[in-house]
């Protein structure tokens, strides 16, 4: 949030404090694709900015381990089928950050068709960004809700009950948008489909 | 030394000029329409060609190491122009430059009132204001792109880089045509415009003595410039008449003829979508007998040096000004050009008009951007436009805070407040904690539908789920205990 908006130098205590938390872990799973879209975009011309040679050494040691959360299931322990079941049916949002920065691909996908009972519904003009862009949703929020609006029309347009991403602050946005207008359809994380296993939902 | 960039001084601030486009609904569906044709004819074009990316990162090695060696590059281009009869001004700003233009065309066309120049499409020369100097100076600049046209007829400012007059469809053209052209009989259908504007420029084609054109391409090593176009306007202009003037941005120049091997590919598949343009001439310098007889270049700086200096800022400058960010640029599709109050709009424009004029102009434009990352992936010279935003905008916060108001703004507040709870974790739970409280005096049927401040930029429009009673944290800690117990 700092970074993007400008606020360059304040955003370097926060990847000090990162490195400091998360240093020592075998893996760091983010669920969220826009962090690690940062995280890998910016840490480490951040730590260069900032000129401190211990500091650029352990954001470059760190940054291979942190992984997107679909990421690590998929492409690092070779897991698709988590054993979950959802009789729900849902539609796949691939937000900006996961698809044209972090290249996840398929691999949400990969996990919603393992899961048991759920049904997968393609979302029409799904590459078009939600409109949220952090502090751009309160910056501009009448180009921000021209963009919300079609993308909540898309996402009612195919009669799931479910909106799912990898981000939560584009969630946030669709939800902000679906439920103002009275849409029952409900926004999930990826994780949160993936930790069902077939109660009510 | 002033830098002028179209009129982004007089221009609203991007969110308030884009509130008031996005009230405009047969503007909206003008530009919805126009970028989607765009965009998936230049889908098609590209999935055709299996290298691509190779093509990519071919033009932006070029034009990088252009950038890295732009003064040999402009004076081995100056020398070689003016070696095959051409002559080259340099101009530090736009003032520079259309007293450049106009000395030009007094001489060739002399002092009386009324002479006429003919145009084709250069968006620098719209950056310069041109058409506003000649006419003051009482040269009468006639455009002869049929968008351009559109434009200058119906006292209208671009609106695209390459389709300028997208924001009109044929209903206004033809109403635009009727008015100006003095046809009251005039119908919609394509056929019938295009024929009156050709009419309407024939005439001025072979009347005219004087043209005036922008560059695509400078070449270095040969002398030669190079424009491609899709209507013949351009041909026209830039061998017709008597003498021809060329104003170029110094960006432009290429080192070598065999670089165009590249951009003839990329540049008009990311443009129109088209595998070729219809129409490339190459002129070099003067041939006796055949085309103008004087021909003289106007290579113009306006701020674009001042850009050299820093690497990510110098990216900018490898533009071709093809505006597939544009198509692409969700932001742009909602609001269309005028918005951005430049006449270099989209993401493109978003970078390059601040950095060209001094920020405090059009200090809302690097903010009109999700950074979703559209531009970036079509861009035919690799520019990372989001990362360039984000530069700048770094700019405009470090700009800001140098002033009391800025320091005490309240989106400064908000974020070094941010900045400070995010470093601990136990200030981090207490913030939470005292959100938890302090909401619910805005909830409404369990949401939050109309908070304070700058939050209320977002409840206006939609709902915002409360904060959960208990947190990830409360609930990992939870279960740890909970598997501690059970261990």
């Amino acid at each position: 949030m700092h970074y993007n908006t400008g606020y360059h130098r304040e955003a370097v205590p926060l990847v000090r404090r990162f490195v400091e938390m998360f240093r020592d872990a075998e893996a760091v799973c983010v669920p969220s694709a826009s962090c690690v879209a940062m995280m890998r975009e910016h840490y480490e011309m951040m730590a260069e900015a900032d000129g401190d040679l211990k500091f650029i050494a352990e954001v470059k040691s760190l940054l291979p381990r942190v992984f997107e959360f679909s990421e690590l299931l998929v492409n690092c322990l070779g897991v698709e089928d988590v054993g979950a079941a959802f009789a729900h049916s849902v539609t796949y949002h691939p937000s900006c950050h996961s698809l044209r920065m972090l290249h996840v691909g398929d691999a949400p996908v990969k996990l919603l068709r393992s899961v048991r009972d759920l049904t997968l519904f393609e979302l029409p003009q799904k590459e078009q960004c939600c409109g949220f862009g952090g502090t751009f949703a309160v910056k501009n929020p009448d180009v921000s809700l021209a963009m919300l609006t079609e993308k909540d029309a898309c996402v009612v347009q195919t009669g799931a009950e479910v909106v799912t991403a990898l981000d939560n602050s584009c969630l946030m946005q669709i939800y902000g948008g679906l439920h103002r207008s009275g849409s029952q359809v409900r926004t999930m994380h990826l994780a949160e489909i993936l930790a069902e296993t077939g109660g009510a939902a | 030394m002033s830098i002028v960039v179209g009129k982004t001084s007089k221009a609203p601030d991007f969110p308030v000029a884009a509130k008031a486009a996005l009230k405009n609904d047969q503007l909206r569906r003008n530009v919805h329409h126009a970028t989607n044709v765009i965009r998936n004819k230049r889908a098609l074009r590209v999935e055709e060609m299996p290298d691509w990316e190779q093509l990519r990162s071919a033009g932006s090695e070029i034009k990088a190491h252009t950038l890295a060696h732009l003064d040999h590059y402009l004076i081995e281009f100056e020398r070689n122009c003016e070696l095959a009869g051409g002559k080259v001004h340099w101009a530090r700003d736009a003032d520079e430059a259309n007293k450049i233009a106009i000395e030009l065309i007094r001489h060739y066309g002399g002092d009386g009132p009324g002479v006429e120049v003919i145009k084709v499409k250069t968006m620098t020369s719209d950056e310069v204001q041109m058409n506003h100097a000649l006419e003051a100076a009482g040269i009468k600049p006639i455009e002869t792109d049929l968008a351009d046209m559109i434009v200058q007829l119906g006292n209208d400012e671009p609106s695209h880089i390459v389709v300028p007059a997208l924001h009109k469809n044929r209903f206004e053209i033809r109403d635009i045509f009727r008015d100006k052209m003095e046809k009251p009989e005039l119908t919609e259908q394509p056929e019938d415009l295009t024929a009156a504007a050709r009419g309407y420029l024939r005439e001025r084609f072979l009347r005219t003595k004087i043209g005036i054109s922008g560059a695509n391409f400078a070449i270095a090593d040969t002398g030669s410039v190079c424009v491609v176009e899709s209507e013949g306007n351009g041909r026209m202009c830039v061998t017709l008449p008597d003498v021809l003037i060329t104003l170029v941005g110094i960006e432009k120049v290429i080192p070598s003829f065999a670089d165009l091997e590249i951009f003839l590919q990329t540049l008009p598949r990311s443009a129109t979508g088209e595998r070729m343009n219809p129409y490339n001439s190459l002129w070099t310098g003067v041939t006796p007998g055949d085309g103008p007889q004087a021909f003289h270049v106007i290579l113009l700086d306006n701020g674009r040096t001042k850009l050299l200096q820093d690497e990510i800022e110098r990216e900018t400058l490898q533009c071709i000004r093809c505006g597939a960010c544009l198509n692409a640029c969700p932001v742009y599709r909602e609001t269309g050009g005028h918005a951005y109050g430049s006449i270099y709009s989209g993401p493109i424009g978003a970078i390059l008009s601040p950095q060209l004029q001094s920020l405090e102009h059009s200090r809302s434009l690097p903010y009109a951007s999700t950074l979703c990352g559209a531009c970036y992936e079509v861009c035919p010279v690799k520019i990372n436009i989001p990362e360039v935003l984000i530069h700048l905008r770094g700019e405009v916060v470090r700009e800001d805070q140098k002033t009391l108001s800025g320091k005490l703004s309240a989106e400064n507040i908000a974020m070094q407040a941010a900045a400070n709870i995010f470093l601990s974790h136990r200030r981090y739970e207490a913030a939470q904690r005292m959100a938890r409280i302090g909401q619910t005096i805005f909830k409404r049927d369990g949401q939050l539908t109309n908070l304070p401040g700058m939050a209320g930029a977002w409840t206006r429009s939609r709902d915002l789920r409360p904060i959960p009673k208990q947190s990830f944290r409360d609930w990992w800690k939870s279960r740890e205990k909970k598997d501690g117990a059970n261990a």
